[in-house]
């Protein structure tokens, strides 16, 4: 207990513990959405393709995470234009644009002149290090997200749940999608800096296979893959500290633990 | 009697294929619709077309009552049955208009109206499960009641008896015989015999349209409709009568 009081006197800790929190908040609430609707492989596209908005970020001399936010909400926007209006098979349009934004991403990485620094941090996370005004920013994402989905949670439950009939409804069915493919862009982002661009897609669906192993209610649904995803996350940070260890890794390693001890539990 | 829907000339189809091609079709406020034809012959196309899901490709569809006024239950397997929703929510869905900020404000209304239905159909006591935990017949019982939720003016089924028993079955078309005396139905079914007992008319669809203004079709009809189905009749028991086995592989005696 007392080296927990400890760690909670040191800066970094402290950002790190509210970053995992943040992170719970935005990727258990936007991850429930994504899973209920079958959208994983969307969003694993849109994940890896903001890798080129980070190798231009480097390459321009800008904060790779808003060329990574220019990306993916792009990638988000193209996958769908694809698929609808070019007639490309909505899987494969999303491998073209997984595929193009890595692939633009390693080219800028090479360009520009010197080391890249952090570029592991962006790929794998680096909960560790996350700025004060990292987390201002996921600080205003958690209630953007929170706001949005209690204010039309029954619309985005319906046309979550049957497009079709919500267009006969006449919910404002587009518009809805087009705004929660942007948030599920912005909390791929702003979450990069936790898990990493390669290891974000587990936060956006574990905590919520955990939570579907006790609810199969969308609201309650986000509740518990939150708290799940916040018990990894910590659990995990704290892991990585003590064993010094990548901290990314661990919080996923960590879910998958309690995904499995949950499922084990129940099976009995 | 009122007119709910007017379709003139109507193609429509997907892509660049069309499905439906010059089709006219008029709906009254007391009809009974059934509307048969072979697989891929267009029946969902025109019902999408209705609710306006699929753009007309050219001619004419006017509808004479707000959108919302039309209640709609989809075929089954377009609903991803492990989705995490409760057959109340489902329910309530049926009643979207108020969804927008709907989260402050419960309207008492649409709730009691949720309950009356639910009761009425007999599924008040699984109104917690979510849809993955229901049989066929609940299913569409709770998909019933969500079309139903705005007191629609037309009804539109796309094959309400699959994945259901038997019972379920009769008692749908009993309800819907029922639901007919307060809003006109459009019932499409692969089961000409059966539904051919409870509907008024029946609408055979094939790339074409041809409403026949009884519920009993003759072969002679069904040939030159070009609706490549069994012949419908009547009895006191709901049956079908085959065609007759004439031969034309001869045999070589």
């Amino acid at each position: 207990m007392h080296i927990l009081i400890e760690l909670f006197s040191y800066d970094f800790f402290v950002n790190a513990f509210l970053a995992s929190l943040l992170a719970a908040i935005s990727c258990g609430i936007v991850g429930t959405y994504i899973v209920s609707r079958r959208i994983v492989f969307i969003s694993g596209g849109i994940t890896h393709a903001s890798f080129g908005g980070i190798g231009m970020g480097y390459y321009l001399g800008i904060n790779p995470l808003v060329g990574a936010g220019i990306f993916s909400i792009l990638s988000g926007m193209g996958i769908q234009l694809f698929s609808s209006k070019g007639k490309v098979r909505e899987d494969s349009s999303i491998a073209i644009w997984w595929s193009l934004g890595m692939a633009i991403g390693i080219i800028f990485v090479y360009l520009t002149p010197g080391y890249a620094p952090n570029l592991m941090s962006y790929l794998f996370g680096s909960i560790l290090t996350v700025s004060t005004g990292e987390i201002g920013l996921m600080l205003a994402l958690a209630i953007v997200i929170i706001l949005f989905f209690t204010l039309f949670y029954r619309t985005i439950l319906y046309i979550a749940f049957d497009e079709d009939f919500a267009k006969t409804s006449d919910l404002p069915v587009a518009l809805f999608n087009y705004l929660l493919m942007v948030l599920i862009s912005l909390t791929i982002v702003l979450n990069i800096r936790v898990v990493g661009i390669i290891l974000i897609l587990s936060l956006l669906t574990i905590p919520q296979a955990t939570a579907n192993l006790f609810t199969r209610n969308f609201g309650r649904m986000m509740f518990y893959s939150v708290g799940f995803a916040f018990l990894a996350s910590f659990i995990g940070l704290l892991v990585s500290y003590f064993a010094d260890i990548p901290s990314g890794a661990t919080i996923i390693f960590t879910q998958v633990v309690i995904f499995g001890l949950v499922k084990l539990i129940k099976a009995f | 009697m009122k007119k709910l829907l007017e379709i003139k000339d109507l193609s429509a189809g997907y892509d660049n294929q069309v499905v439906l091609e010059n089709v006219s079709l008029t709906i009254l406020a007391n009809d009974f619709i059934g509307v048969i034809g072979p697989n891929g012959g267009g029946k969902t196309t025109l019902i999408k077309t209705i609710l306006g899901l699929v753009k007309p490709i050219s001619g004419e569809m006017n509808l004479l009552i707000s959108k919302t006024n039309i209640g709609y239950l989809p075929q089954v397997n377009q609903i991803d049955k492990r989705f995490p929703i409760s057959v109340i929510d489902v329910v309530r869905s049926g009643k979207a208009d108020t969804a927008l900020f709907s989260s402050f404000h419960q309207n008492k209304e649409e709730k009691q109206k949720a309950e009356s239905l639910m009761q009425e159909m007999g599924i008040t006591s699984i109104r917690h499960k979510s849809i993955g935990e229901l049989s066929g017949g609940q299913m569409q019982r709770v998909f019933l009641c969500r079309a139903l939720m705005n007191e629609p003016e037309l009804l539109i089924l796309d094959e309400p008896s699959t994945y259901v028993d038997n019972n379920f079955e009769g008692e749908l078309y009993l309800k819907l015989k029922e639901l007919n005396n307060r809003m006109a139905i459009l019932l499409i079914s692969h089961d000409v015999g059966t539904i051919s007992f409870f509907v008024k008319t029946i609408a055979c669809v094939n790339r074409g349209l041809h409403h026949h203004p009884s519920n009993i079709i003759t072969e002679e009809q069904l040939a030159s409709y070009n609706c490549p189905l069994q012949i419908v009749t009547h009895g006191n028991i709901p049956h079908t009568v085959l065609k007759l086995h004439n031969d034309h592989h001869a045999h070589t005696h």
